[in-house]
This record gives structure tokens, C-alpha cells and sequence, in this order.
């Protein structure tokens, strides 16, 4: 299989690319909820995560990527494992990027009976699905807005509580399934749900550069991978260490970031000038500055991370009147104003 | 240069997984039949081509169990997809516009990363899957086409009506010939060289035609380099943009190009400007003028293949409308819900298995299966055994009713709205239905009663509803646009009953206004149609008015109009579009 395209070799759309970052940095983040036109390297993006972000840490042989460190949050057969006093080795995996299609089976999505096992042994065994796999990774679903009700209820749950309870075929199993969401869609094609949309910590808009040079460039790098990926993917390869650094480092700096007081003001007087509802939009405000302090390399957050973020943070919250014309990044942008002058 | 669909044709054999493939407009069945002939004939031999039904089940286009197998042999025996098993060919998929959002993004999956998912069971976590789409459109008119997201990733666009297949017929010899310089072609594919400002020719091009998606250009440049490489040349020439432009960028216009279009008003931002400009001197670069020479020259191509819609005028192609998880009729059969009964059938297909059933028919058979194959061990179950789960999610419906209480309302009707809704409060009941009451007089509209089916408190919260002051009507809408918004997406069906005499004069913010007010009513009704679910809009008015049927229209409502209805004649309206249930 050949190399996906770089995450550093994608052209301008740096503040998907910053969001994305930023759930690395600090996956509690919540998460990304992209919308945009189509060929504005939505899927690239996120497809180039597994080869950008450092690999984890789970427990050897596991089927759901349990962490060897997250005590009493194994699942289920590590945790048997553990009780029998087996030793639990630790092997590296990459970060797993999952797709989640449209018309996806709930069998897919949450796993199943093991047709194979229950057929040929007489065994009654739990085929894990997507949701196991994405454990501790990326799940994406391209073209949220038209998934279909039932895959949005069970993705309700399970992003709320990080855990797949599967109640079915006489199979009664919980395993920990806690990931990053990342939806793209075309918002044009439909609308999400409220309730989806607060799952998301950061929504950003793409649209198509209509910058020639750039554009030019876009389809110069674009060349260039296809004539050689692996060439290619070398080339930019260091581009992607120093990323992949950065986000480490932003890992480790986020524990001992603190935010001031006086971040603190601001982020709550500017969710309420934009009129978010209830404390869901200042806590994501606050996460998402942070990272973006840690991303930074700065040692305080700072009011100038929190304007960086606002748009991002708060875009998808705000009440929406949806034959209201002005935007929601208008409307942030004006309270970021009138709160922080031009 | 010719630039048709058989050049297509090669270019596609040339480079089948790097184009993607072709969005292949055809009424006539005998014409994409041709087509796919000149297309078998360009590609080498052995080439796999499979046909791609739309209906096709998860398991047999991504792979999983064989089952058959499995079960005769006993063990694990798992099955490549139709995606893996075309790996370095060709899929064909008729019937593309009917083609499921799930089978499109599975589709776009396969075509972006050129992998498909594992059998399930398999260690390996992908495989190649290496494949160019030929999505057969026979679909007439703006509202069924191939699904945007599938056509954005094929890079030829053709339509076959009435545009005959120009480039040249091919003659015995040229036949024979083919598969040499479709080989020689694929090996000097990864040599072929395109220069900088052949790029920036298909960018700016792209921008001019109103192209947005970079996917366009990106084929737009694969395509010129299949054809250089078809040519037998090692550099990207005018004539291989020529075509790349003729058959990738013209079909996807959104605008015409102006003849004379000078370029600078091409790409839109100023800021831009000094640094393109920058480029554009450049010393290497060619002067000027060969630039627009290569410009004038793409876009010529490009205009012989514009869409239909844009020469002469006709509709831009519409959205296409998304039908995904949404409304609440049919749910039978489904896969959520109420068990009501079994069905034979293939568990893999996304059906809930009935293990009790399955076993219960494969009971009768152990004896003589035993005695088929010796050494068997456990129950022997086979294919036909499988009984899977009949759901049934009954879709309910909700009956939300819109009361005006305004002063003008008032004063004729309220008795006999009053009267008409109890009456189908009774109804309601009886069928199990949920209802919702929003009134509105004054400044504001309220939400009197969620959907429920508490009838009793319905009719208590409506015998309170007192009467007078102006008509918010544009509020009131948004607050049934809210709740049969809620109830469809919980699966029920909806009909939302106004009852008014449509004389907004409350704008939405809540300013007086006769004109403003009617306005914001106008836009909220469409909003509301934009919904789904029935609606009717009862003219409480002592005369029909034109407001209130125009309102009606734009809220898609049936409009009724009853002089001198009382509540037995409301009553019977609104039955009348009340879905019948079974």
C-alpha cells in the first residue's frame, strides 16, 4: 500500500488543519466538525493523520486498542486477563483513523454476534465494529448531515459516555470506545442535528482557495505524489516529524498551562454577547485556548489564543434562525471586536 | 485534436484508477453499450470488468463470509468484495442515479484512498482496490443524476444524446493496433513531464468556467498527461490541455466564458494580483502572449462541451434533494423496531438474525445431514436455514394544530376552531396519534402543548385559550417549523393544521408592520415546506383572501377555503390529507 498523502503537504486551509492539531493535542477537545465544498482536502486531511500523529501505546493483542495504563477502564477481557494475573504486554500501535460510511449497519458500527464463531464452534463471541476500532483514534464520518438517524442516535450515546454497550442476539457486552469525531459535510445538503453538532469542540469552515498561485500549487504537489507517493511522502516527511513534535511537546506542556483569571472573563463575557446556550461553549472555548497555548509553545494562555479560537469553538453553538442571513463567524466576529477592539 | 468519447475511452485505459472513471450519460441503452465496447476494446487484455448492481448488500461489495463455504467446510472461509476482486479494473454501475447515498460513499471511499476494506476476519486491515467507476446515467432530466459526490470523483462527464461519437470510427487495422499503444502509453505515463504553465493554464481555465472543486483541475491535469503519454510525447502540449479541457473542465462549467474574457477578471481576489503577476514574469516563463494564445485555445475546447443547461440557458443542475434517514413513512422491513415476525433470508445483508427460528429450521434436517458428512460436529446449519428478524417501527403521526387567537380571528372563528379541533383531539386518540398546540395572538406565539398524547390536557390548554391582539403569524410558524421538525426527525409523520385568516401584522422581531409581517410569514412557510410532512391552511376569514392563499402555497398547504364551515367541515378537511394507516 502506498503512502497517503502528507498532512504538511496540504495546501492553505490551516484552520482545519489547527483544529485537527488540537484534538491531538488534547483529544477532550471534542470533535471536528468540517463543512465545505467538495475537493477542499476535507478526507485528505484527516486521512493523513494515522502517518502524522505519534503512535499509542495498548495492550498487546487486545481488539478494542485498550490503553496498558488506563487502569479500571480496560475492557473486559483485559480486565479478565488481569484478574487471572497474566502480565499485560504493551505494543505500538498506529493511531487509528476509522470511516464511517452513510448506510453503514448497526452490526458494523457496534459489532455484532460473530456469525463465523457462533456457525462453525457453536461459540457465542462479539465481533467488535467500527466503534472498537476508532477506540483511542479518529472516527469519520464524510457527509455527516445525510447520516442516518439511528447511526446519529448510537453515535449520540457513545460519544457521550467513550463506552459501546451492545445489547443484542442474547450478547450483552461493554467495551471503551472513546474518540475524536471528526464529520465533513456540505451544509448546503442538510442540516445536523442540534444535538450532534454539541458533540463537536470545533467546527470550521473550508472553502476552495481562489488564490491562482495557490491554487497552482495545490495541483503542483498533487502531481508530484502521484508520479511518486513514496518519494513524495519522504520529501515532506521532515515537515511531518517537526509537526509531530510539536503536538507532542503541546501534550506535555498542557498539563501545567494555566489559564488567568482574566481569560477567564473574557471567555464568559463573550459567549454571552454571542448568546451560547448554557456553560458547554465557555468550557470548549477554554479547552480549545488552551491547546492552542500548548500549540504555540506559549507558557499562559492568553487572551490572544482565545480570539484565535473563538470562531472555531463557538461557530456551530450560537441560537441559529435559519432564515437569518448573517452568518455565525460574522456575529463572533463582531463580539470579538467590540470586546477586543479591531 | 478530437476530444470524444472514445478519446475518453483511451485516456481511461491509459490511466483507469487515476481518472477515476466516467459519468456516462445515456438514454439509449444501445449507446452506452457502444461505448463500453470501444472501451473493452482499449483496455488490455484481461482486464477485469464487472458489473456493479446499485442494490448490491455490504457484504458482497466489501467483502465478509462466505457463507455457503463456511458452513459446508466447517471453517472460517472468507470472500473478497466486488471492490478487491476489481482491483487494476473496471466497474460498471447502471443505473447510477438511483445509486444509495451509503453505495456512493462507500464508492468515494474506494476511489479516494484506492483501497477497500478487509473481508471481515481477515488480519489485514485493506486491500488494494485499484478501480475506475463507469456510472451508466440514464436518469432524464435536472432531478435524477448521479449522485454529485460520485460524479465530483469520475473525471470525464459524457453525455451520448444527441451528440453522435465524432472522433474518428475505427477501422480494422487502428483496432488491432490498440492494446500496443495503450501499453506503450501506461509505461510512459510516469515519465510524462508538465510544465508549470500548462498548470496554471487548467487553474485558471477552471476558474473562468466557475469551477470550484480542485478534484476538476487535478483530473483536468491526469487527463493531459494520459493523452500526452497516448501521443507518444514526454512533455504535456498544447493539444493534450486541449483535450484534458474539452473533456474534463467544459462538462463541469457553471458559467460561460466571455470570448474575449481578459484573464485578470478570471481569478476574483485583488490581493492576489501582485504575486501571480510576479509568477507571470518570471523569466523562464513564456511571454504573454503565448500564454493567451494556450488560454484562448483551452477555452475554444472547452466550449464545445459545455453542459446543455448553460448554452441554451435552461436550469443550472439543482441540488439534488437528500432523502437520508429522513421522514417516516415506511419502516417495515427495516431494521429497528418491533418484531413481527420472521423471514428467510442472508444475515449478512443487514437483517437481525432470529438464532431460536434458524435453529428451529434446521432442526427437522440434523439426522440426514449428519449422516451426509461424517465427523460433523455441533448443529449443521445451512444456508437456507437462516431466518432473520421482520422489524416493523410503526410510523406514527403527529397532528399539530395552529390556533390564531388574534383579535381579528377572534371574533369569527374562534368558536369554530375550537370545535374542529376537539373533534380531531377525539380522532386522535383513537388512533394513537400525537398532538400539539401552538396559539398565537399579541406579540408572540407559544407553544400551548408539546406533541403528546395526553388528549385530556390538550383540550384543557385549548378551552383556555383566550382571544384578541395583533397576529404574529411569522412566530407561530417558526414554532410548528420546530416541532415538525422534531417529530420527523423521531420518525412520525406530520400534518400540521393552521387555522387563520392570514393577516399577519407582527413581523418576526416582533415590530407591527403589515408589510414586514407578511414578508417574514412568506419566508417561514417556506422554510416550513422545505420540512416535508402535509399541511393545511384553513381560511378563517368571513372571505377567502389572496393573502392567505398565497401563504398556503408557499407553505405547500392545502388551502381551504369554507365560507361558512363550521367545525364538522374542518374536521373532514383535515381528514381528507390525515395519512391512512393500515
Amino acid at each position: 500500500m502506498h503512502s497517503p498523502f502528507p498532512f504538511s503537504a496540504i495546501v492553505g486551509q490551516d484552520e482545519m488543519k489547527r483544529a485537527i492539531l488540537l484534538t491531538a493535542v488534547d483529544p477532550s477537545i471534542g470533535g471536528v466538525l468540517i463543512l465545505g465544498h467538495r475537493g477542499t482536502a476535507k478526507s485528505t486531511a484527516v486521512r493523513a493523520l494515522p502517518a502524522l500523529l505519534p503512535s499509542i501505546p495498548v495492550v498487546a493483542g487486545c481488539r478494542y486498542g485498550c490503553d496498558p495504563k488506563a487502569n479500571g477502564r480496560k475492557c473486559t477481557e483485559c480486565q479478565a486477563r488481569e484478574r487471572e494475573g497474566t502480565r499485560l504486554r504493551s505494543e505500538s500501535r498506529t493511531v487509528p483513523v476509522v470511516d464511517l460510511p452513510l448506510g453503514a449497519t448497526e452490526d458494523r458500527v457496534v459489532g455484532a454476534l460473530d456469525l463465523e464463531r457462533a456457525l462453525t464452534k457453536g461459540e457465542k463471541a462479539f465481533e467488535p465494529g467500527l466503534l472498537a476500532r476508532a477506540h483511542r483514534g479518529y472516527l469519520y464520518v464524510d457527509e455527516i448531515n445525510l447520516l442516518e438517524d439511528h447511526l446519529v442516535d448510537l453515535l449520540l450515546d457513545v460519544a457521550a459516555t467513550g463506552e459501546n454497550v451492545v445489547e443484542r442476539e442474547g450478547i450483552s457486552i461493554r467495551h471503551p470506545a472513546r474518540f475524536v469525531l471528526v464529520g465533513s459535510g456540505n451544509p448546503e445538503e442538510g442540516d445536523l442535528r442540534p444535538q450532534l453538532l454539541d458533540r463537536f469542540g470545533l467546527s470550521v469552515e473550508v472553502t476552495t482557495t481562489t488564490d491562482l498561485a495557490e491554487r497552482v500549487e495545490v495541483i503542483k504537489r498533487r502531481d508530484a505524489f502521484d508520479r511518486d507517493p513514496d518519494g513524495f511522502a519522504a520529501a515532506w516527511a521532515g515537515s511531518d516529524d517537526a509537526t509531530r513534535q510539536r503536538v507532542e511537546k503541546a501534550r506535555k506542556r498542557l498539563e501545567r498551562l494555566t489559564v488567568p483569571d482574566e481569560v477567564l472573563h473574557h471567555a464568559a463575557a463573550l459567549c454571552a454577547a454571542v448568546g451560547t446556550d448554557g456553560v458547554r461553549g465557555e468550557l470548549a472555548l477554554l479547552r480549545a485556548a488552551r491547546a492552542t497555548a500548548a500549540l504555540d509553545g506559549a507558557r499562559t494562555v492568553t487572551s490572544s489564543h482565545l480570539r484565535a479560537i473563538a470562531a472555531s469553538a463557538l461557530r456551530h453553538r450560537l441560537r441559529r434562525n435559519v432564515l437569518d442571513d448573517v452568518g455565525s463567524t460574522a456575529r463572533i466576529e463582531r463580539a470579538l471586536q467590540e470586546r477586543f477592539g479591531a | 485534436m478530437s476530444a470524444g468519447p472514445v478519446v475518453a475511452a483511451r485516456l481511461l485505459a491509459v490511466d483507469p484508477a487515476g481518472l477515476g472513471g466516467v459519468w456516462l450519460r445515456a438514454l439509449r441503452y444501445d449507446h452506452s453499450e457502444a461505448w463500453l465496447e470501444t472501451l473493452r476494446a482499449a483496455l488490455p487484455h484481461g482486464t477485469v470488468t464487472r458489473r456493479l448492481p446499485v442494490t448490491i448488500p455490504d457484504d458482497r461489495l466489501l467483502g465478509g463470509i462466505d457463507l455457503a463455504r463456511t458452513l459446508a467446510e466447517g471453517r472460517p472461509v472468507a470472500e473478497h468484495g466486488l471492490l478487491a476482486a476489481t482491483d487494476g479494473g473496471v466497474l460498471v454501475l447502471p443505473s447510477a442515479e438511483r445509486a444509495s447515498e451509503g453505495l456512493v460513499a462507500r464508492l468515494g471511499q474506494a476511489l479516494d484512498t484506492q483501497m477497500a476494506p478487509a473481508p471481515r476476519g481477515l488480519a489485514a486491515d485493506r486491500v488494494p482496490a485499484r478501480i475506475a467507476v463507469i456510472a451508466l446515467d440514464e436518469g432524464d432530466g435536472v432531478d435524477e443524476r448521479a449522485h454529485p459526490a460520485l460524479a465530483d470523483r469520475l473525471a470525464f462527464h459524457l453525455s451520448l444524446d444527441g451528440r453522435p461519437q465524432e472522433d474518428a470510427p475505427d477501422d480494422a487495422q487502428a483496432r488491432a493496433a490498440l492494446p500496443g499503444m495503450i501499453a506503450s502509453a501506461r509505461a510512459r505515463l510516469p515519465h510524462v513531464e508538465i510544465g508549470g504553465e500548462g498548470m496554471q493554464a487548467l487553474v485558471v481555465l477552471a476558474a473562468r468556467l466557475g469551477i470550484d472543486s480542485l478534484r476538476a483541475v487535478l483530473f483536468a491535469m491526469r487527463a493531459a498527461r494520459a493523452h500526452a503519454a497516448l501521443e507518444g510525447r514526454r512533455l504535456v502540449g498544447d493539444d493534450d490541455l486541449a483535450v484534458a479541457a474539452a473533456l474534463v473542465l467544459g462538462p463541469r462549467a457553471t458559467r460561460i466564458p466571455a470570448p474575449d474574457d481578459v484573464r485578470d477578471d478570471a481569478p476574483d481576489p485583488p490581493p492576489a494580483e501582485p504575486e501571480s503577476r510576479e509568477e507571470r514574469d518570471d523569466a523562464a516563463a513564456p511571454s504573454q502572449d503565448e500564454v493567451r494564445e494556450l488560454e484562448e485555445l483551452m477555452v475554444r475546447a472547452a466550449r464545445t462541451t459545455l453542459p446543455v443547461s448553460l448554452t441554451t440557458g435552461g436550469d443550472a443542475p439543482a441540488a439534488r434533494r437528500t432523502t437520508g434517514g429522513r421522514a417516516g413513512a415506511d419502516r417495515a422491513g427495516g431494521t429497528r423496531g418491533r418484531q413481527v415476525g420472521t423471514r428467510r433470508g442472508d444475515p449478512r445483508s443487514g437483517g437481525r438474525l432470529d438464532l431460536l427460528e434458524t435453529l428451529r429450521a434446521a432442526a427437522p434436517w440434523q439426522t440426514i445431514r449428519r449422516r451426509q458428512r461424517t465427523g460433523a460436529v455441533g448443529v449443521q446449519v445451512r444456508r437456507d436455514d437462516f431466518r432473520l428478524r421482520r422489524l416493523f417501527e410503526p410510523a406514527g403521526t403527529t397532528a399539530l394544530f395552529c390556533v390564531d387567537a388574534s383579535g381579528s380571528a377572534a371574533v369569527h372563528r374562534m368558536a369554530e376552531a375550537k370545535g374542529a379541533v376537539e373533534l380531531l383531539l377525539a380522532e386522535s386518540y383513537a388512533r394513537r396519534d400525537e398532538v400539539g398546540l401552538v396559539a398565537f395572538r399579541g406579540t408572540r406565539a407559544d407553544v400551548l402543548l408539546p406533541p403528546t398524547r395526553a388528549i385530556a390536557a390538550a383540550k384543557r390548554a385549548l378551552a383556555a385559550l383566550p382571544g384578541g391582539g395583533g397576529t404574529p403569524l411569522a412566530s407561530a410558524i417558526d414554532r410548528m417549523r420546530e416541532l415538525v421538525a422534531q417529530a420527523r426527525r423521531a420518525g412520525q409523520e406530520t400534518v400540521a393544521v393552521f387555522l387563520t385568516d392570514a393577516r399577519a401584522n407582527i413581523a418576526r422581531d416582533g415590530t407591527p408592520g403589515r408589510p414586514a409581517a407578511e414578508a417574514d410569514a412568506l419566508a417561514s412557510a417556506a422554510a416550513l415546506r422545505a420540512l416535508g410532512g402535509s399541511s393545511i391552511l384553513i381560511d378563517t376569514a368571513p372571505r377567502p383572501s389572496a393573502v392567505a392563499e398565497r401563504l398556503a402555497a408557499a407553505m405547500g398547504a392545502r388551502y381551504v377555503t369554507l365560507p361558512r364551515n363550521d367545525a364538522r367541515e374542518i374536521h373532514e378537511a383535515v381528514k381528507a390529507v390525515m395519512p391512512v394507516r393500515g
